[in-house]
């Protein structure tokens, strides 16, 4: 472990022991280690004793906010559907939070799925998680057995190779074009601030952008070919909290069920929809996809329309609205067709 | 059974002939690929463990068409259900892992009256190939199978001095070779099989000792334990795990009719999902997380084990490899069986 994360993973410890000591917290959330090189749990602490399984590396692919709203939920005594809520303040819940992660609690503040109050944030500034698939690409097919995390390098060794490569090769592609590396929000602040800066935000997008349209189409019809549906990266998302999904509905049937290229590519371009302008390019949906699909540049270009044209970036400010469940009278509308065409 | 020595280009003329005569499917990075004359040298060199993509694929169609019937109220035959027109063609799967093999086998028993899964098994011959080197994830000793294991396979092939051993081990399998294909193994090759067959199953002394473990445990407290909870905090509840694995075979129903033109069609469902137990009075008897997780694992350790005789699971560690939250099979194994 690399003196950063080794000192982060102290940090954190610490605090969550102290929160749960203290009943000032009922439960912390936040990773552990895996059992596979490069894989990280997300893992909720309810004793002091357990503060000791919580560990920060760059595996830490998962959005943990994702896990917030069930998790508050899940502490509340129960009560009835109709029942009111219990008179007094409910139990808090501790939580680990990059930059990503810290603006999709923002975004679900936003649109009431948390409350702020029963929140205790550990910021941590991201220094760019690894893509496990792209250490496994550098390894060239072979297994790697213990990968070993430096300061800017990472030691990837097997049954009969080593080697060792940049960490920064191997940093997940929304974290290279992250101009968020630090906590939005937070009750304290874990390890060395970032001050990584980033042109280019949505070069990736420009460059598919630029396809001709068959082109384009053929580029999203590959991507999402070997897509099982297996839904892991509605799952992984915290924005995806919607009681019944639509692909889940069977009255009306919006979406045929089985691996049809049709279905594949609506569930992809409707889910995609359904994030914009809310979307922070945390990239757990790509980092749990099993099959390396990149579904994630679909909601970045949507993240590029809502910048490009409502100045918006989600999940900064928790008083602001969000982009598209507001009007403004200057809002762009070159859509529009004012004029019958002759 | 005939046991053959095989040298390279022996097998090269076998899957030449194979890709001409029937469909050739054979694993190709990730996935299952139709593998034509001119790509065969793709698929001799496979590397080690499963590929990701399951073999059910071949057995169990996303989707299956059951039947397909009008929609269309005038037609003489509206609604009347007509039996799929395409029969499955007749084809080879190459290069298929011991493990994966037995997934076929094991599939078969709660499909055994099934006519879709049961004509697709009938057109299709497998051909093994067997593990001389294993991943970290490779767990299929401890579950009843083995590297060099033969159930579900019609020949298996095993990678010796050069060449290949080949077991023709149904007639099937029989009916796969030209006459003159390789020559007859040597007892060399003979004491080769049995030395590598042996030293893979040095320190596992019994196979089936699992099954009976899960067996002998009591249900209710097994589905009681403690363990679930924390088990199924990190779970996202996605399909990756079920859709992966070459064991999970639920599957749901559904009409679908396009331009009144319908089809009933039956697609991969998994346990993970709310709406794979919802009732249509609304109720959910699986309606939360812990119950689903649960299931799917008591599915494949207890309830599967009890009326079938083997655990479904195979050992091939895809779920633990592509779990987006790394939920590990073989310590679940661990902790229910310590489970009093």
């Amino acid at each position: 472990m690399s003196d950063t994360n080794a000192k982060i993973t102290e940090e954190i410890r610490a605090k969550a022991r102290e929160l749960l000591s203290s009943g000032e917290i009922a439960a912390f959330l936040g990773f552990t280690s895996g059992s596979l090189p490069m894989t990280t749990r997300p893992f909720v602490a309810k004793r002091p004793g357990d503060a000791d399984k919580l560990i920060w590396n760059s595996f830490c692919v998962m959005n943990l906010a994702n896990y917030l709203p069930a998790l508050l939920e899940s502490l509340e005594p129960p009560r009835g559907p109709k029942d009111p809520p219990p008179a007094g303040p409910l139990p808090k819940v501790g939580v680990v939070a990059t930059g990503c992660c810290s603006r999709n609690i923002v975004v679900q503040m936003q649109e009431r799925q948390v409350d702020r109050s029963r929140l205790v944030i550990l910021g941590v500034s991201s220094r760019g998680m690894v893509d496990r698939k792209k250490v496994m690409a550098a390894a060239e097919g072979r297994e790697p057995l213990k990968v070993e995390e430096g300061g800017h390098t990472l030691k990837v060794s097997g049954r009969d190779y080593e080697l060792e490569i940049d960490r920064w090769s191997a940093v997940r592609d929304n974290c290279l074009t992250c101009a968020h590396n630090n906590p939005v929000i937070s009750d304290y602040l874990i390890g060395p601030v970032s001050n990584r800066d980033v042109k280019d935000r949505f070069a990736q997008i420009e460059a598919i952008e630029a396809m001709p349209a068959n082109a384009r189409w053929k580029w999203f019809t590959d991507e999402i070919a070997s897509c099982i549906r297996c839904y892991a990266c509605r799952n992984a998302c915290p924005l995806c909290y919607c009681p019944t999904c639509f692909v889940d509905d069977s009255r009306p049937q919006w979406v045929g069920k089985s691996t049809e290229p049709a279905d594949t590519a609506l569930f992809h371009i409707l889910r995609a929809f359904h994030c914009a302008g809310r979307c922070t390019d945390c990239g757990a949906c790509e980092s749990a996809c099993p099959m390396g699909i990149k579904m994630r540049l679909f909601t970045r270009k949507l993240s590029k329309d809502a910048f490009n044209l409502f100045g918006a970036e989600a999940g900064l400010d928790p008083q602001a609205q969000p982009p598209l469940a507001t009007y403004r009278p200057d809002d762009p509308e070159e859509f529009l067709i004012v004029e019958e065409k002759k | 059974m005939n046991i053959l020595r095989l040298d390279i280009n022996g097998l090269l003329d076998c899957l030449s002939s194979w890709a001409g005569g029937q469909e050739l499917y054979g694993p190709v990075k990730d996935g299952w690929r139709r593998i034509s004359r001119d790509g065969l040298e793709a698929v001799v060199s496979i590397p080690p463990g499963a590929p990701k993509a399951p073999i059910k694929t071949f057995f169990l169609a996303q989707p299956e068409t059951l039947f397909t019937f009008s929609a269309r109220h005038g037609d003489d035959d509206a609604w009347i259900p007509t039996p799929p027109k395409e029969a499955p063609n007749r084809r080879v799967l190459f290069g298929v892992r011991p493990c994966d093999a037995r997934s076929i086998a094991l599939n078969s028993m709660p499909y055994r009256d099934d006519p879709y899964y049961q004509a697709r098994m009938d057109k299709t011959a497998v051909v093994g190939l067997s593990c001389n080197e294993t991943c970290s994830t490779c767990f299929c000793k401890s579950v009843g199978g083995s590297p060099y294991g033969t159930e579900g396979l019609d020949i298996l092939l095993t990678k010796a001095d050069g060449g290949f051993i080949a077991e023709v081990l149904t007639s099937k399998g029989e009916g796969l070779l030209e006459k003159g294909t390789g020559t007859p193994a040597g007892d060399g090759d003979m004491a080769r099989l049995k030395a590598l067959r042996d030293a893979a199953q040095a320190g596992t002394s019994d196979t089936q000792a699992l099954s009976a473990s899960f067996k002998a445990k009591n249900l209710m407290q097994l589905y009681n334990a403690r363990l679930w909870q924390g088990l199924s905090e990190p779970c996202l509840n996605c399909g990756a795990c079920t859709f992966l694995c070459p064991t999970c075979y639920c599957f749901d129903i559904q009409d679908e009719v396009v331009r009144q033109a319908g089809r009933r069609i039956r697609y991969w469902d998994s346990c993970m999902f709310p709406l794979f137990t919802l009732h249509a009075s609304g109720h959910n008897p699986r309606g939360e997380k812990i119950k689903r997780v649960r299931n799917r694992f008591m599915h494949k350790l207890k309830y599967f084990t009890e009326r079938f005789g083997a655990l479904s699971c195979v050992g091939c560690g895809r779920c633990i490899r592509e779990c987006p939250v790394n939920i590990d099979i073989r310590e679940v194994i661990r902790d229910l069986l310590s489970v009093e």
